[in-house]
């Protein structure tokens, strides 16, 4: 009896300590936070028409949409963005040969060390070096940046939520503030230096548009350029490179649930033979 | 050990009569989890949930060593160590989902697990032991999730490694000194990551050793059932094997189902994008949340946000970070107590009308409404909602319990096991003998068909 009277003796205490001295002046105050002004022109990421090929339970990779996205971040994405989990040699799974991966390596230029002297240097990739850092330090990536370091981008698509989408809105989605809603918060504005993008966190980004327009990038295989086509393209290869086994992990699985499936159904059949015996006869 | 009738393990030939006088590893195997090991035959499918925690362990000691043979623990490179075991490694991308899939249902299944023991009052005599050392169990669970989940050092690694090893300053006189020794440092730095991933090794085989008590404890009294009424006599056993071996087996093909669905095709579905940016000290994420498993317990520790002073000094007795902490613990601590809480004589909720009710509607929501507010912000009304689902949590345990088992009036039971499963038992009073041999006695008898 002595523990269960403690027991409630106790119980009794922790809940008048948590309603007293927490809850009761917390319901007093009660105030819901006042969201920030940027939130009036937050939105959530969209998807290009069409949608990812490699979106779904059968998703596959579209090797040209991959090329293309390639391009653009050779073009573009590369002047600042690093992808440093990426090597040269995987550019192979994007339907390049042997040779067309060695020429690409070669044009890239790598850090490395004169063989005859040993001091650090430079000298053109081949197909085992990862891609280089576009700065030689976090120091000099702000320094260039306006005190922003421009990220690696080897795997923003998963460490954004809905990372593929987010990209490609965010590099289609730049343009002024709405000015119905800006009127509903007189007080926002955008910082100098700092450019207005509603899919942004706080909708103030610190990369300039990149991607501006239409054409400016020209296709290897004659696809139009345009600024959402560009935008989705090196979404997809972004995703291949935040996740290259993508299409391999969906692959794999099919005939692992198959044969989970087909184990299942043996496993309850053979449970309710064995079981027959015990269910009560009906008569 | 076991009850009377359980069959005897008989080596059949010269070598396994060699073995069982050297060493008798099968007759030990045959009666823990064979054809010796009699069983209640009318265990539901709750009762699933003890085998797949121990399948969820092998599954993670199995990926989490081959892990280890690729992952480095260094804070310069274990980042990228992670990101070489999910590229380069061949199938290392399935080891670690598995892994870190793993932990999630490892963790549902443990939880169900122990809902069911809530609900059907297994903690009780002449259980206690089991349960005990059940708990102990969750506890080395929780501590080896959260260092694993530092290991791959992203930002939420980091940051929950900072909040959680911050907790220990929450103590008071030796609190941050202790906090300093735990870390090897001032912030987690590379010396945490070191012995986070020593101790992260090292606990799965502890949590077997306990898993072994565990299972032996249970050898003594025996699986409980829904019914909650104790074995009588043969009729209401079945061998473990072959019924409950084939029962757990479609079980086992079930979770597996739904695993693998979730390795394959949602993987970073119960994962935080955030883990996916290196550790960064100078970075605070916008929000810190914990793995889905801990948000309750997060929520328990967050509802207390006001010290306890005396009334009108200003003097404080106990701050509210302590007061979290305290109360986060002991939300665990509490169920060391649990079988001498509730004194009810009847063990299944199912028999019992106001436990049940208060079980599902009040302990239930509760415990979703904290893992809701766990994940949410630190602002209203998720903290006001978390109060009031904390307050519930203790009360539920501490004083609900108590009283209801003291004021509730069970429902009948049935006179056996075997009474609740064909409806009739010969050999209850007032039933006799003859009336339902023909039936219901051939029914009950234990021969599995053909």
């Amino acid at each position: 009896m002595s523990i269960r009277l403690g027991a409630i003796i106790a119980g009794l205490g922790i809940v008048g300590i948590l309603f007293f001295w927490s809850l009761l002046p917390g319901a007093i105050n009660y105030a819901p936070p006042e969201k920030p002004d940027y939130y009036a022109f937050k939105e959530k990421p969209i998807a290009p028409e069409g949608g990812f090929s490699f979106e779904g339970p059968f998703g596959k990779w579209d090797n040209a949409q991959l090329q293309r996205g390639y391009q653009v971040y050779k073009e573009v994405c590369a002047a600042c963005h690093g992808l440093k989990f990426v090597a040269f040699r995987n550019l192979s799974e994007l339907g390049y040969s042997e040779a067309e991966v060695q020429a690409e390596a070669a044009n890239w230029t790598v850090p490395g060390i004169d063989p005859n002297t040993g001091e650090t240097t430079t000298r053109p990739g081949k197909p085992t070096d990862q891609f280089p850092s576009p700065f030689a330090n976090d120091v000099a990536a702000a320094a260039a940046n306006n005190n922003a370091i421009p990220p690696d981008l080897s795997l923003m698509t998963k460490a954004r939520k809905d990372g593929t989408n987010y990209v490609y809105s965010l590099l289609a989605g730049y343009g002024e503030a709405d000015p119905e809603i800006a009127a509903t918060v007189p007080e926002f504005e955008t910082p100098a230096g700092l450019y207005f993008n509603k899919y942004f966190s706080n909708v103030n980004i610190a990369m300039a548009p990149p991607i501006v327009i239409d054409g400016q990038v020209t296709y290897a295989d004659g696809t139009e350029a345009t600024v959402n086509q560009m935008s989705a393209d090196v979404a997809a290869f972004l995703t291949w490179t935040a996740e290259p086994t993508l299409v391999k992990r969906k692959q794999t699985g099919w005939p692992v649930l198959g044969f989970l499936l087909f184990a299942t159904i043996l496993a309850y059949l053979s449970k309710k033979q064995i079981w027959a015996g015990l269910k009560p006869k009906k008569k | 050990m076991s009850f009377a009738w359980a069959k005897q393990y008989e080596p059949k030939n010269d070598f396994t009569k060699w073995i069982d006088e050297k060493l008798p590893l099968p007759r030990l195997v045959y009666n823990a989890v064979g054809a010796g090991y009699p069983v209640p035959r009318n265990l539901n499918y709750m009762w699933n949930f003890g085998v797949l925690a121990g399948f969820c362990l092998m599954i993670q000691i199995i990926t989490g060593v081959i892990l280890a043979m690729h992952y480095a623990a260094n804070t310069e490179v274990a980042f990228a160590t992670t990101e070489h075991i999910m590229r380069n490694v061949n199938s290392g991308w399935l080891m670690r989902y598995a892994h870190a899939n793993g932990a999630s249902f490892f963790f549902i299944v443990i939880y169900l697990h122990i809902f069911r023991g809530l609900y059907y009052s297994s903690y009780k005599a002449p259980r206690e032991m089991i349960w005990l050392l059940g708990v102990v169990i969750f506890l080395l669970m929780m501590a080896t999730a959260f260092m694993g989940y530092v290991l791959p050092w992203g930002q939420m690694s980091f940051w929950g490694a900072k909040v959680i090893t911050g907790l220990f300053g929450a103590i008071p006189l030796v609190g941050e000194s202790l906090q300093t020794w735990l870390l090897g440092g001032f912030a987690p730095d590379n010396a945490a990551l070191n012995r986070f991933f020593s101790l992260h090794f090292l606990l799965p085989f502890v949590i077997a050793g306990v898993v072994i008590l565990h299972i032996w404890a249970l050898h003594i009294p025996g699986s409980s059932n829904p019914t909650g009424i104790e074995v009588k006599k043969e009729s209401d056993t079945v061998p473990f094997h072959p019924y409950y071996t084939a029962k757990d087996g479609f079980g086992l093909g079930i979770f597996l189902l739904a695993f693998t669905f979730m390795v394959f095709f949602l993987p970073n579905m119960l994962g935080h994008p955030d883990n996916y940016i290196e550790a960064n000290p100078l970075s605070t994420p916008a929000l810190i949340v914990p793995e889905w498993y801990f948000l309750p317990f997060y929520a328990i520790l967050r509802a207390f946000t006001d010290d306890l002073t005396i009334p009108f000094t200003g003097i404080v007795l106990i701050q509210a970070k302590l007061l979290g902490v305290i109360a986060m613990f002991g939300s665990i601590l509490v169920w060391f107590i649990l079988p001498w809480l509730d004194k009810s004589p009847v063990r299944s909720g199912h028999y019992r009308p106001m436990f049940k009710k208060f079980f599902w509607f009040g302990l239930i929501p509760c415990m979703a409404l904290l893992t809701y507010c766990g994940g949410a912000p630190a602002e209203q009304p998720y903290v006001l909602l978390s109060q009031i689902a904390t307050a519930y949590y203790f009360l539920h345990f501490l004083v609900i319990l108590p009283i209801v088992s003291q004021i509730e009036v069970p429902k009948p039971l049935p006179y056996s096991i075997t009474e609740s499963v064909l409806g009739s038992d010969d050999a209850a009073p007032g039933n006799s003998a003859s009336s339902g041999a023909k039936g219901a006695g051939e029914a009950g008898s234990l021969q599995p068909a053909e």
